[in-house]
């Protein structure tokens, strides 16, 4: 029994301080010039990417656990995808001079608000019934997210040139391009969506027990899963919003954290797996920046690694 | 009580259960009986609210249960299914205390440890209590289960097929267990069993399904005999008294 407590304690406590380390070095390593520039400038990439891995991490572990496996991602879904199309459309449909007319912060509320909205309308109804077989999700997912995916770039190719490049620019806001307005926004759509999310940690305890247990247990099933595909609704938006898509990202580092933690309870599992986010990507951006001298090129490394053990999952969860 | 009335559940054009009617008296051992897809674990899922219903109404204590909230119907009744795949790794003890969530809503306090204690003790599973469900075997992981819906403490408890894949002596003991939930711990039990003697051994009444409907209702005496077996299962068995109780050998 006290094992069984200490460890999870213990894992958060290494876990924290590699996380605050690696940020430190971040900010300060090889920092040439003045620093009243290099700290604003440097701190504002970092607020990006601890949002951005604390949303996927956050939103990836929800989702399993409504999902009832390890192998499924809001991205492999194709939430990501979906945010894409929703932009494009947006673009598309009001055009570039009216959207730029418009305050930002608004835009991104009223985007994070379509999302929700087609998220719960698209996905509910394969998460909320008796449970589906694996191959059907990930089959879903894939057909999702190819739709999206090519219904976005039909309608970039049919777009004003002019209004592509404003749209590309509003879909790969890189790490050194984030503006603070959209930061600011993400930061207080993350906090809402957290102070939301921690109220219902119990919660996510009982879900992962299955449906019938769930139900049993006097859950409101139908709700508490709506409840969750909102809040990966609005953590995708805003992840997707600052680093664009990632399609493993999420995989690998819930799975990491079950591996880490010791523990399946979902109050020690979330901040594990949020802290292994961003270590992995403030960590890898370190390295790839400051040590290796790359640019942008830590998406890939992330992928490959998260690609080759989505193989891993599939092929173990299909061989049992 | 448990009121069953007209109930029906329809999957396109497959009737599964037609026009149920029946009444479960408070206190007391009840065993549903029937060949393969007659229709038992989708009556005992819709009584729960496990599945909705095509038709008819189900009432607990008066409580309609489509209409109840279910964190009030939780309290009330609660149900152990065939197959639990916990993809969790908890150890007994958590899921055991998993039965209180529908008072605690997963603060547990004290009284709740001791209701999730008493339970543990009750199975006798105090020297697995933490160890992970993964390291235990079929039968003992069946008996964690069962402790946790004990540990719900709901006047109303449904096991359906609670036997499923446990060796005779465990089939025995876990009859006994459910025996004295309804004499010792004034539980109203309800299950669904596959072995017809058990049901006749432990029960103080007997419901056989067939096709969906009800067939028979009543004592194991009025339904452990050859006609009424020969019409539940299309099987001419010899029935057979043994120390007061009616058995059938239905093996050759």
């Amino acid at each position: 029994m006290r094992e069984t407590r200490a460890r999870p304690i213990r894992v958060l406590l290494i876990l924290t301080a590699i996380a605050v380390g690696v940020i430190v070095l971040f900010m300060t390593l090889n920092a040439r010039g003045r620093w009243d520039f290099i700290l604003p400038f440097r701190g504002m990439k970092v607020v990006s990417m601890v949002l951005a891995a604390y949303a996927v991490a956050v939103s990836t572990v929800l989702f399993q656990t409504v999902g009832h496996n390890r192998i499924l991602t809001p991205a492999i879904m194709g939430f990501d995808s979906l945010y894409i199309l929703l932009q494009t459309s947006l673009v598309f449909s009001l055009g570039s001079a009216r959207l730029t007319a418009l305050d930002p912060r608004l835009l991104f509320g009223l985007e994070v608000v379509t999302m929700v909205l087609f998220a719960v309308l698209l996905y509910r109804w394969l998460f909320s019934g008796t449970s589906r077989s694996l191959h059907l999700l990930v089959l879903v997912g894939i057909v999702f997210g190819l739709l999206f995916r090519s219904l976005a770039s039909f309608m970039q190719r049919i777009i004003d040139p002019n209004e592509f490049s404003i749209l590309q620019d509003r879909l790969f806001a890189n790490f050194n391009s984030v503006e603070s307005d959209l930061l600011l926004v993400s930061f207080g759509m993350v906090a809402v969506a957290s102070l939301a999310a921690w109220q219902l940690v119990p919660v996510y305890d009982v879900l992962a027990l299955g449906r019938d247990a769930a139900i049993n247990l006097g859950l409101d099933y139908g709700r508490a899963v709506t409840t969750v595909l909102v809040l990966v609704a609005v953590l995708v938006s805003v992840s997707t919003a600052l680093v664009g898509p990632v399609t493993f990202f999420g995989l690998l580092v819930a799975n990491l954290a079950y591996q880490v933690a010791g523990t399946h309870k979902h109050r020690f599992i979330l901040p594990v797996a949020a802290l292994l986010a961003v270590i992995c990507l403030v960590g890898g951006q370190l390295i790839l920046e400051r040590v290796f001298a790359f640019d942008t090129a830590l998406s890939i490394v992330i992928e490959f690694l998260g690609g080759i053990l989505f193989l891993v999952l599939l092929i173990r969860g299909i061989a049992r | 009580m448990i009121e069953i009335a007209h109930v029906s559940k329809t999957y396109a054009d497959t009737v599964v259960v037609r026009d149920v009617s029946l009444r479960i008296p408070r206190g007391g051992v009840t065993s549903i009986i029937g060949p393969n897809g007659a229709g038992k674990s989708t009556l005992l899922s819709l009584v729960s609210r496990l599945l909705p219903m095509t038709a008819g109404t189900v009432t607990v204590d008066g409580l309609d249960v489509t209409q109840t909230p279910s964190d009030i119907l939780a309290k009330r009744l609660s149900i152990l299914r065939q197959e639990n795949r916990v993809t969790s790794r908890l150890t007994v003890r958590d899921l055991v205390e998993f039965g209180r969530y529908p008072y605690s809503k997963g603060r547990l306090t004290a009284e709740d440890r001791a209701h999730a204690a008493r339970a543990i003790g009750f199975l006798g599973l105090e020297a697995l209590a933490d160890r992970y469900l993964d390291e235990l075997s079929g039968g003992q992981r069946q008996r964690a289960y069962v402790a946790m819906v004990l540990c719900q403490d709901t006047d109303y408890a449904l096991f359906d097929e609670p036997l499923n894949n446990l060796d005779m002596k465990h089939a025995v003991g876990m009859m006994k267990l459910l025996r004295r939930a309804a004499d010792d711990l004034g539980k109203t039990v309800v299950l669904v069993l596959h072995d017809i003697n058990f049901a006749s051994c432990y029960s103080d009444t007997i419901i056989a399904m067939r096709d969906g409907a009800v067939l028979h209702h009543g004592t194991p005496q009025e339904i452990m005999t050859r006609d009424v077996i020969r019409d539940i299962y299309d099987m001419d068995v010899e029935i057979q008294d043994v120390r007061g109780y009616r058995i059938s050998s239905y093996y050759i």
